[in-house]
């Protein structure tokens, strides 16, 4: 019987202490004798949400793989075990072994939004391992930091020893080879970070330096090793059919947030919106076999149990195999209880049709993200979605018997004025109204029309990463033009809108662009008690105004301003392929509100060719 | 067709509520391929009972669910399916056919459950064969036993949700002895009149002065009133059922 690390009583006293227990079915379990290094998997979030993230079942499962690495999972402990950890200095622990954090080899930690920042601390914290790299000795595990808030690890650099910068599945295994063979050799961590910086996308912040202008403007950035290449390239998988998969993913005892099999159909996106980094990032789009694909799905149904499958990728309507995939999943699975989701799909006449099939229609409602209310704005954005579109899917839908609808928009975007924020309203009210064009008889009771806009948060290696934020403020106040202008609506009635907080859109911006100085701002902001941001609950603002007011650091350097074409950006030594100069082309674009084509469309020559991979050779077929 | 599932839960998986065993169970089901009849509709769901829920820390080698199998299978088949599949801390003890009509689920039929108390610190050692010399309870106990049964009635404060309320839990005390593997429990349960096995050893502690004492329970068996006249006036769930035969040889 495996011992826990936390006893009875406390097990007794927390909330969902399932959390804690792992476990789960095919979960990882190998003899901490048989092999030579010990990794913790983390993602600084509770359980529930980190057990949710694909990518790091994959990781998971490609590490277990290795006879000589055995892979676990840490998550962050819930407020309640975090004070009690605290309190009686219990020591964070890896769920599988149940043993502490700081005896592993290795704490590789997932960056997915930048809320999580201060979690990052308290897990090296509760795991007593020193924040800052240059504090940790030969007795530390290496810190890894990886994932999409990886691309500007700057706000992070003195917290993390190296990061990983791309696709984890390329050159994990250099990287262990080369703790290995250091190992044997008697070498230092210093010697280890040495060897590991030379392999490509690796970057180890602590051999760079960052002089800067007397504005606060980078002057430069360059290394201070000379064993250290002054660019770091972004890992890419050319052939994404090839790569590992995880045929048995973790299935959680408890309910965590995405409780299925998840297919990643693709990864990128041909669409090229100009507000999005994933967008951006992970150019160029590939698509996985189909009949792979067929094959996962039947293998990891029968291996979880899960009762639900849900595709992945962004834009999946663009997955060239679509229907030949989702006609197969419900001919297969839908008579054998099995529900199946698909997320961000485009309304069209196929997935109305399929929609009817795997739901309830009258209980499920429509989401559209025209992300703007204005055709102007969503040329700005590139978003190639027309209010024809908008009104074509949601007639049909209408009198395929729908009557919910959701649209996501963004305010404070680059070049937003009045006219364009009340367009929301409109273009709402156009849906309602299209609603109301079916005869009486024929409608099922009235339609429920939700908008909501988050604020829009300019993200490195976007064309619009130039741009200015706006203050708190002005964010509240721009909401409340959308909502007066949602009360003068004929349809008023039908209509509800509703905004994300501001408060929160104001520090992300700061910390998806900030430079190495907006470090010290996490840390003071922890030392005041700030952890779980992402949870309105727990989330501080007064904490953290309090955390800029002592470290000095001005929130309106980060956020208030146009940043110069010519400025170095923090992130600006990491290659991902697209260039700046495309970048700066698409900003102007932006700014005389003209639209790009597709990458099947049109190849715009973005650099991300240089992969040789994807779309970018089919396309030029 | 309807069957009855008996298994155990210990160890970690103490710590594994109710509604999580359900979902567990759900997928495990797909898992060994059981053909678990489904309800219709937009959001099909497997026909599945559980007989009586267990409070979290409480372990157990007798939990019961019942389920209905749209077609046939073996016992020994589902057994073996089963367990190919199960967890560290849960496993499956039998598969077993039992009467179709309503009256008889588990949830129903429920009227006592067993509970084994043993001191908290000898847990691992509960499940197994005790082989110390040093008895578990002081023989202090099995007098302070005595002298709580004998009198004439138990008053305790039943909380629930809304209000709380004095309550005699002595009828619905069945059996209370001392055993040399800890304190044999067996108490009224199910819906009419339902007994936690906490309440009484609180109680029982605080009768003889021994408050905050840590326990831990462990349920032993649940069990069904014998309709039959005479001897035994209780069976257990898995009593009612009978073993699925193979069909075919292979
Ligand atoms: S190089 Fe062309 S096809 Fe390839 S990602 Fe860039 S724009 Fe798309």
């Amino acid at each position: 019987m495996r011992k826990l690390a936390l006893n009875d009583e406390i097990l007794l006293k927390i909330e969902k202490p399932a959390r804690y227990i792992g476990g789960e079915v095919n979960s990882v379990m190998k003899d901490p004798e048989k092999v030579d290094i010990r990794f913790a998997m983390c993602f600084p979030d509770v359980y529930e949400i980190g057990m949710s993230h694909l990518g790091i079942q994959i990781l998971y499962d490609m590490f277990n793989r290795r006879e000589d690495v055995w892979c676990e999972r840490v998550y962050s402990p819930w407020v309640d075990l975090d004070k009690i950890m605290r309190e009686q200095q219990i020591p964070l622990f890896a769920l599988e072994s149940q043993d502490p954090v700081k005896d592993f080899d290795f704490l590789g930690i997932t960056l997915q939004y930048e809320m999580c920042y201060t979690n990052i601390l308290q897990v090296l914290d509760l795991s007593g391992i020193p924040l800052h790299a240059d504090q940790r000795d030969e007795n530390d595990p290496i810190v890894i930091g990886g994932g999409p808030c990886a691309y500007n690890p700057e706000p992070l650099a003195e917290f993390f020893d190296l990061f990983y910068i791309g696709e984890g599945e390329t050159v994990y295994d250099q990287l262990l080879d080369a703790y290995q063979a250091n190992r044997q050799a008697g070498g230092s961590r210093k010697d280890f970070l040495e060897a590991a910086c030379q392999i490509e996308g690796i970057y180890v912040p602590s051999f760079y330096e960052t002089r800067y202008n007397e504005d606060g403007t980078i002057a430069e950035f360059c290394p201070v090793n000379s064993k250290a290449p002054a660019r770091i390239k972004k890992q890419v998988v050319v052939d994404v059919t090839d790569t590992v998969y995880p045929e048995k993913p973790l299935v959680p005892y408890i309910k965590v947030t995405q409780d299925r099999v998840v297919l990643e159909v693709q990864r990128g996106c041909i669409r090229g919106c100009r507000f999005c980094q994933a967008g951006m990032l992970y150019r160029p789009t590939r698509e996985r076999d189909v009949a792979q694909l067929k094959e996962y799905a039947r293998q990891m149904l029968k291996s979880t149990g899960h009762e639900e499958i849900s595709l992945s990728s962004l834009s999946t309507s663009d997955y060239s195999e679509l229907k030949s995939l989702v006609t197969f999943l419900i001919e297969e699975f839908k008579g054998k209880g099995i529900n199946i989701s698909l997320p961000s799909l485009r309304i069209d006449a196929f997935s109305l049709d399929v929609m009817s099939r795997i739901q309830d229609v009258r209980k499920s409602s429509l989401t559209f993200a025209p992300e703007a209310g204005s055709q102007r704005m969503r040329n700005v954005i590139n978003k190639g979605l027309t209010e024809e579109d908008i009104l074509n899917g949601a007639g049909q839908a209408f009198e395929g018997g729908w009557n919910k609808v959701k649209l996501y928009f963004m305010l404070g975007l680059p070049t937003e004025t009045e006219e364009d924020m009340e367009a929301i309203a409109v273009l709402a009210d156009k849906v309602a109204r299209r609603y109301y064009e079916i005869p009486k008889e024929q409608r099922i009771g009235k339609c429920q029309i939700t908008a909501s806009s988050s604020f829009f948060i300019p993200k490195p290696f976007t064309p619009f990463q130039w741009a200015e934020m706006l203050t708190n403020e002005e964010y509240i106040a721009r909401a409340a033009i959308v909502k007066h202008a949602f009360l003068n609506q004929l349809n008023k009635k039908s209509l509800r809108y509703n905004w994300h907080d501001a408060e929160v859109t104001v520090l992300e911006g700061v910390f998806a662009r900030g430079d190495r100085h907006t470090g010290k701002v996490i840390e003071e902001a922890y030392r005041l008690g700030c952890i779980y941001d992402s949870w309105t609950e727990c989330f501080d603002n007064e904490k953290w105004m309090k955390a800029f007011e002592n470290t000095g650091v001005d929130i309106g350097f980060y956020n208030l301003r146009r940043r110069e074409e010519d400025e170095i950006f923090p992130w600006d030594f990491i290659d991902i392929g697209v260039t700046k100069e495309f970048l700066r082309k698409e900003w102007e674009l932006a700014m005389n509100a003209e639209v790009t084509p597709n990458c099947r469309t049109q190849c715009s020559g973005c650099g991300a060719a240089v992969w040789k991979g994807g779309v970018c050779v089919e396309s030029k077929n | 067709m309807k069957a009855r599932i008996k298994f155990r839960k210990y160890g970690v998986l103490k710590f594994l509520g109710h509604l999580d065993v359900m979902r567990f169970f759900q997928k495990a089901m797909r898992r060994a391929d059981i053909p678990v009849a489904f309800t219709s509709g937009y959001s099909p769901h497997m026909i599945m009972s559980f007989a009586q829920p267990l409070g979290l820390g409480i372990t157990s080698e007798a939990e019961y669910l019942d389920i209905e199998l749209a077609e046939p299978i073996s016992s020994a088949d589902a057994l073996y399916r089963l367990n190919q599949t199960m967890a560290d801390g849960i496993d499956v003890v039998s598969f077993r056919q039992i009467n179709e009509d309503k009256k008889s689920s588990g949830m129903t039929l429920v009227a006592a459950a067993e509970y084994l108390v043993v001191p908290r610190e000898a847990e691992a050692t509960a499940l197994r064969e005790y082989n110390s010399s040093q008895p578990l309870f002081s023989a202090a106990f099995s007098d302070g036993i005595k002298a709580f049964l004998a009198q004439p009635e138990i008053i305790v404060l039943k909380k629930t949700k809304r209000s709380e309320k004095e309550a005699d839990i002595k009828p619905m005390i069945y059996d209370f002895h001392l055993e040399p593997y800890g304190i044999c429990l067996r108490l009224a349960a199910g819906s009419e009149a339902n007994l936690k096995p906490d309440l009484v050893m609180e109680t029982f502690l605080g009768f003889i002065k021994e408050e905050g004492k840590k326990l831990h329970y462990h349920r032993r068996e649940l069990y069904a009133k014998n309709l039959e006249e005479g001897e035994p006036e209780y069976l257990s769930l898995e009593a009612l059922g009978w073993e699925i035969p193979s069909l075919h040889y292979s």
